[in-house]
């Protein structure tokens, strides 16, 4: 059942659940961090509008900075500001930050240990008709690997919000991942969020299996989660927004205490979300695992729900994943 | 920053002949390391440490300090030296330069020596730091904040005009006219595989920056007091930001490694180390210029 401590939507699982994508969430997060913060500045690539910049640019036009279409300049001033304490926010397409600017994320930002918060949009499949250019599903393994680097990959629009206002406050370069369509917007303001923590969001009486997800596919997991508990089969879902610094001491106490694990995440399967549970269980409580995610493959333009379903991230999956690995106990 | 009389020129140039042993001392110990744009731009580093910038080795994280970047980070050596000799750190932890556990590390790591603005070494990078940091001087002038007076440099080599980088980095100082900032670009002609204008060709840079919206101007790099006056009259440039572009010999001051680029990346023997020196010690402090 879920966690009512959590105080997740009361609308949860009916269908008229909101739909927010998350990137709305970094916006308003932004006008927030202008307005509690003069040194917060943010940068664009020429897709402010797109990745929700474009309210601070109107309010803070002294703050907002557009440097065109150069990513690679993107980070690296970013980098400069820091080194005179200003907290810059740089915000484009995931495919193109962190992935044409990766040396220079690595170089400039991670290395110098600059105060540099990332924000990678249009991730996942979730950013539809565009087609597989514009699908970034390699972005959390490449991020993950950084020395310095923080991880956060919010589930919905309010997890978003609350994740963009922690960043600021949290001393060095962070990595936050945002989803261009609408998805669920299945916590609340009330909902508790703490960088670095993973929370249960639903736990059955006898729990065989932990499922362990992130960004917006989590609400699959949940949804898969209710299906199993009317066939009888016990789950614990858990929220892990952080993949790094990776919250291994709820993830070994859970694993153990279920006995097998699935993971789910919009990102190819090899190393991201999974590839991190598979580490952490590997050197210290080896576990069979099942991974929900993108096969090392690219994606494909299509209605968002489509692909969720073409590439095994709908619910019917994540119950299939659990099922298995049941059965390898 | 003070007057340039004689005497002043005159003790620059000796305090460059010093770097210049310095580098050939560091690079011999280490056993690897890139001597030539080292030497060469040692009169450019003796001018910023000893007489333009306005900093304080004993408070290095000043916040009103000019800030000066150094995207070419293989050419370290010289900047160690400099900012040993300036009394940021002993003089004689220039031996430990590439050896384990060293704060001199074979490319400039900010966290860890004290002087340094920006880890570098992958080439192309300083400018837009450097921007970013000029930006933030901007920012805090608006807000009415007393960490607005400083100046931001970036030295540059010519070779790494080729990162696209450079020229998005160019673009955006340009639209943003951040005249608080100066560059100056090693124009040495040498490049790791050979000499710039065959690898690919930069000429004429003087046009590219000019149609950037950059204010250029054209130095003798190991003419101390003409590199001066251009960092002087940059400052007198309100609408756009200045590049100074200082034509230097890669090797200056050693005849056997000078305009062979070769020298670019290989350190020097001991017998080779003690020729350079001899040579050196004979200068008496003066270099003197090509167009002398």
């Amino acid at each position: 059942m879920l966690i009512p401590e959590l105080k997740l939507s009361d609308k949860i699982f009916s269908d008229d659940i909101e739909q927010k994508p998350t990137r709305d969430g970094f916006g308003e997060a932004l006008i927030i961090l202008g307005e509690q913060n003069p040194d917060v500045v943010v940068l664009s690539a020429d897709v402010a509008k797109s990745t929700r910049c474009d309210k601070f640019a109107e309010k803070f036009p002294e703050r907002f900075f557009q440097v065109g279409i150069a990513e690679q300049n993107l980070a690296a001033i970013a980098a400069g500001l820091d080194v005179s304490g200003k907290i810059p926010f740089i915000s484009t397409y995931a495919v193109f930050s962190p992935g044409r600017n990766w040396e220079q994320i690595r170089t400039t930002i991670c290395y110098n240990d600059a105060n540099v918060k990332i924000a990678g949009h249009h991730a996942g499949l979730l950013t539809g008709y565009d087609g597989a250019t514009h699908q970034a599903l390699e972005d959390i393994a490449l991020m993950r690997v950084l020395p310095n680097m923080k991880v956060i990959v919010p589930a919905d629009a309010i997890e978003a919000k609350k994740a963009t206002i922690a960043s600021a406050q949290i001393q060095g370069p962070i990595y936050l991942r945002f989803s261009r369509e609408k998805t669920p917007v299945f916590t609340s303001e009330e909902t508790p969020f703490i960088p670095g923590k993973a929370e249960i969001f639903w736990e059955s009486k006898k729990p065989q299996v932990l499922i362990i997800g992130c960004g917006p596919v989590l609400y699959n997991a949940l949804l898969a989660a209710k299906e199993l508990e009317k066939e009888k089969i016990g789950t614990i879902v858990l929220n892990n927004h952080t993949i790094k610094p990776f919250d291994e001491k709820k993830i070994i106490e859970l694993a153990k205490k279920c006995g097998a694990v699935v993971t789910i995440e919009e990102h190819n399967i090899l190393g991201g979300l999974g590839g991190a549970v598979a580490e952490t269980l590997a050197k210290n409580c080896p576990l069979p695992i099942e991974f929900v995610g993108t096969k090392d493959t690219f994606g494909e333009s299509g209605k968002s729900e489509d692909l969720i379903k073409k590439y095994g991230l709908v619910p019917e999956n994540i119950k299939e994943a659990v099922k298995k690995v049941i059965k390898r106990k | 920053m003070e007057n340039l009389n004689e005497n002043k020129i005159k003790l620059l140039e000796e305090t460059a002949n010093q770097l210049r042993q310095d580098v050939i001392e560091m690079l011999t110990e280490a056993g690897s390391g890139h001597p030539a744009g080292s030497l060469g731009m040692a009169d450019i580093f003796s001018a910023f440490y000893f007489h333009i910038l306005n900093h304080n080795p004993k408070n290095p994280n000043w916040s009103d300090r000019d800030r000066l970047v150094l995207s070419n980070g293989h050419i370290c050596p010289i900047q160690y030296a400099a900012l040993a000799r300036a009394g940021y750190f002993p003089i004689e932890e220039l031996k430990t330069l590439r050896k384990i556990g060293s704060r001199l590390q074979g490319h400039p790591y900010r966290k860890m020596l004290p002087g340094i603005e920006t880890s570098s070494g992958p080439l192309g990078e300083g400018l837009s730091q450097a921007i970013g940091i000029a930006l933030a001087a901007r920012l805090n002038d608006s807000a009415g904040s007393s960490q607005a007076k400083y100046r931001t440099y970036c030295i540059m080599s010519d070779g790494e005009q080729d990162c696209g980088i450079i020229w998005e980095a160019a673009m955006f100082a340009g639209k943003y006219k951040l005249s608080n900032l100066t560059a100056v670009i090693d124009r040495n002609n040498i490049q790791s595989d050979g000499f710039t204008e065959e690898i690919m060709p930069l000429e004429s840079l003087r046009d590219k920056y000019e149609s950037f919206n950059w204010h250029v101007l054209e130095v003798d790099g190991h003419n101390i007091e003409q590199f001066v006056d251009a960092v002087n009259e940059a400052k007198a440039i309100y609408e756009k930001p200045t590049v100074i572009i200082a034509h230097t010999i890669p090797g200056k001051g050693v005849d056997f490694m000078e305009q062979d680029y070769e020298w670019h990346a290989k350190p020097l023997n001991k017998e080779q180390a003690r020729k350079a020196f001899e040579e050196l010690k004979t200068l008496n402090g003066k270099i003197k210029s090509e167009y002398e």
